[in-house]
């Protein structure tokens, strides 16, 4: 099967999904963002479904959000407002950033349908008492859910489950590496694609579906690339009308520091460790590179001039979610850093809800010129 | 009761006090900054009881931005910080502070520059950012005591066990920075004097329960200063008890800081708008509206009985607790208070503080039936603020607090 076969296997739609899954007759658990423990709720059974915001109009939640509340939170409440999540049966949500910690207690307040299952995070999270902590906060999340499934979910199970989730990871960073070789036959859009829709697919589907692409890229021969190569960072890196202006501006995404794409994907959990939740626990130790997890030392700028360097990328672009302070905090430092270094940066402020790129476009034309 | 008459001496008035204590914290750290100690910069809710036992000097970021937005300076800082790359979207005490980092001197407040940063997050994640960049960018140690937020109610074993662990590793950074050793009976006299400072401010705080108040509610705004940063003082403990007096003097002869007759008696929601303090004040002085009740002051009045105990104290600032709890603490305020109103702040530097505020307004309106409004501003940057957007607001609540009062006095006539 031709590689534009498989990419179109990963189009999918996230309400068509939903529905499919429930009249297969899985419970559905709502995991918003990062760092949620899913494999839990996978070894119970039940289906994990990413939840990153969705494109589409803010009104009824503006009933709970002011206006300078980012569009993945809005746009998460808004999709609950509309009935959309009815079908899942909770939502779990982790108290990484102030921006979820007000989603999770909005959503307490607005929906009564289905349970929100709050977490807290440790942000010292050097230390082993961080660790002990998630750990029982996993827990807390653990007994919820075994709940709602109605029985006890078992380490064995969770092992399981880590091995599937970290398959998928392993399988993720190859595709970013054979993306970042055949630019032509994997564009900017179908790149996050491939990554989003891990959040609407049973892992292990998703694996199979990786595996067939991997193998398809791996024998393509490899072209010089024509266009300019570049490496993104951001929180959510699914803009599609920014997407397509890289594409027809011949802008090929090498290689990205994105907490929906790379970030979900970079940094394994142990395996046999003996105490599976632990290791989940552990993840938020072991991570880097992303604004939501405590780093006095910025390691997500050497972690981008590294992907720069490694990908001979012409320059990054930084994918700005509006409203998103942990973004806004490090990105000067991270600029001032780039200029440094020699690396060219453009910062392009984005939105689920947005349309009109028109700004994005010129800045964006200006940025290759300059290459 | 003694008839010998005592001899005159003119006491100084507890503002006057509270004040000394402020100008004396920050002399004290610039003094040790010449002596070549090191000074650092505190978030407001960091556990002081851990540098004043250390007796490690300390200023204090967000009292700096806040006298600077009060003074007329956010807007400049503010515009500096954005042209340093910082948006306008993040908080305006952090874009005043990491612009204040980047000139060094203010003329509106000036403090020292920081050998070290000590970081608490039981106000937002924000702070945390906020530091980060500080340490980052001037290369300096960062000390962060983490508080998760708490969907709980209350704060648990495993909560007080995390904070325990970083208060280990707080105190072994701090000694190594300072050269200076723990004293544990220090640590505990420490927390005896922060009780009695705590429990004197709460105390003074608590008389807005009388009506009419014997305070005006914008004068806990100045006097909160000291409750942020000199907690740990045996001075500040004085100087609350000497503002207790003054209240119960005020009650028993129906006096009050609150110049005007009080008709309305308003819950506060949220932080000051510092830029337009003067501004917000006269409007509700003008009609008679005394601010009787906040949950923002009282924040800094920790109270606790033993370190299991402090450990709780600072899990239970007013944003890091769930919804329910968040509402008892306005409900408890406006019951005990007598409150008519609610006038809320939707503060565009403080997410965290805003996140939930419109359906806690539903409800508080719901559970209570006192009015309530809304107004949007912030804290310290002076352009996110509409004069006449909040006179409107402020109008529309005193017509229907009047309207209820009249409702009630026709009531009780019928009785």
């Amino acid at each position: 099967m031709s590689v534009d076969h498989i990419l179109e296997k990963f189009n999918l739609d996230f309400d068509e999904q939903i529905k499919a899954f429930k009249d297969e007759g899985k419970t559905l658990i709502g995991c918003v963002t990062a760092y949620v423990p899913e494999e839990v709720a996978y070894a119970a059974g039940m289906m994990p479904i990413g939840l990153w915001g969705f494109p589409i109009s803010i009104n009824k939640s503006k009933q709970y959000f002011p206006a300078f509340y980012s569009s993945v939170v809005q746009s998460i409440l808004e999709y609950g407002l509309e009935g959309k999540l009815d079908d899942f049966a909770a939502l779990m949500i982790p108290g990484t950033t102030d921006s979820v910690k007000s989603l999770g207690q909005n959503c307490k307040r607005a929906f009564k349908q289905f349970e929100t299952i709050n977490i807290a995070y440790a942000q010292n999270r050097k230390l082993d008492a961080a660790v002990d902590f998630n750990e029982i906060q996993y827990k807390k999340a653990k007994e919820k859910l075994e709940k709602i499934a109605g029985n006890k979910i078992t380490d064995d199970a969770i092992e399981e489950a880590i091995k599937v989730y970290n398959e998928n990871r392993r399988l993720l960073c190859e595709f970013s590496e054979l993306a970042a070789k055949h630019p032509q036959a994997v564009s900017p859009l179908q790149r996050s694609k491939v990554f989003t829709s891990r959040n609407i697919m049973d892992k292990k589907e998703h694996s199979a579906l990786l595996k067939e692409l991997n193998k398809a890229l791996e024998q393509l021969p490899e072209e010089k690339w024509k266009g300019v190569k570049i490496v993104t960072s951001g929180i959510i890196g699914s803009y599609a009308g920014l997407l397509k202006i890289f594409e027809e501006n011949k802008i090929a995404i090498v290689g990205d520091n994105v907490l929906e794409e790379s970030g979900v994907c970079r940094y394994l959990v142990d395996e046999d460790s003996g105490n599976p939740v632990r290791a989940l626990a552990k993840l938020i130790s072991d991570a880097e590179g992303t604004s939501i997890l405590y780093d006095v030392e910025k390691k997500r700028i050497d972690i981008i001039i590294d992907l720069v360097k490694k990908y001979n990328a012409d320059g990054m672009i930084m994918l700005m979610l509006k409203f998103c302070d942990n973004e806004e905090f490090d990105y000067p430092i991270m600029k001032r850093a780039f200029d440094e270094a020699g690396i060219r940066a453009l910062e392009v402020e984005g939105d689920l809800q947005m349309t009109d790129y028109g700004q994005a476009s010129t800045l964006i034309q200006t940025f290759i010129e300059n290459i | 009761m003694s008839d010998v008459q005592k001899p005159e001496v003119k006491e100084k008035k507890a503002k006057h006090l509270l004040n000394d204590i402020v100008v004396k914290h920050y002399q004290d750290a610039w003094d040790a900054k010449k002596k070549g100690e090191p000074v650092g910069w505190c978030a407001s809710n960091f556990p002081q009881e851990i540098f004043e036992t250390l007796d490690i000097k300390v200023v204090y970021p967000e009292n700096q931005a806040a006298a600077i937005a009060a003074k007329g300076g956010g807007g400049r800082l503010c515009e500096h910080a954005e042209s340093q790359g910082y948006s306008n979207d993040i908080c305006a005490y952090a874009r005043i502070s990491l612009a204040f980092m980047d000139v060094k001197h203010c003329e509106e407040m000036d403090m020292p520059q920081p050998d070290f940063v000590l970081c608490c997050n039981n106000i937002c994640n924000c702070m945390i950012k906020w530091y980060e960049n500080i340490a980052k960018e001037l290369n300096i140690p960062m000390i962060l005591i983490d508080v998760p937020y708490n969907d709980e109610y209350e704060a648990e074993e495993d909560r007080v066990a995390y904070l325990k662990s970083q208060f280990d590793f707080a105190i072994k950074q701090l000694e190594e920075i300072s050269g200076k050793k723990w004293d544990q009976k220090k640590f505990e006299k420490v927390m005896e004097i922060s009780q009695r400072t705590g429990r004197a401010w709460l105390e003074a705080t608590g008389f807005a329960k009388y009506t009419p108040s014997p305070y005006n509610g914008f004068d806990l705004f100045n006097h909160m200063a000291v409750a942020v940063c000199a907690r740990g003082k045996e001075e500040s403990a004085i100087a609350f008890e000497k503002l207790i007096e003054e209240y119960k003097e005020n009650v028993a002869e129906g006096k009050s800081t609150f110049r005007d007759e009080e008709k309305f008696r308003i819950l506060f929601e949220g932080i000051a708008c510092w830029p337009h303090l003067r501004n917000t004040y006269t409007k509700l002085k003008e009609a008679g509206v005394n601010v009787c009740g906040t949950v923002y002051a009282d924040a800094f009045g920790y109270i606790y009985g033993n370190t299991d105990e402090l450990m709780k104290a600072y899990c239970g600032t007013p944003n890091a607790i769930s919804y329910e709890r968040a509402l008892d603490m306005r409900l408890k305020v406006i019951k005990e208070n007598n409150i008519d109103g609610a006038l809320i702040h939707i503060n565009r530097s403080c997410k965290m503080w805003s996140g939930f505020m419109y359906e806690m307004e539903r409800d508080i309106r719901e559970k209570t039936g006192i009015p309530t409004v809304t107004f949007d501003g912030d804290q310290a940057d002076p352009r996110n603020f509409s004069q006449a957007q909040y006179d409107t607001r402020v109008e529309g609540l005193i017509e229907v607090m009047a309207a209820n009062k009249e409702k009630k006095a026709k009531a009780a006539e019928g009785k």
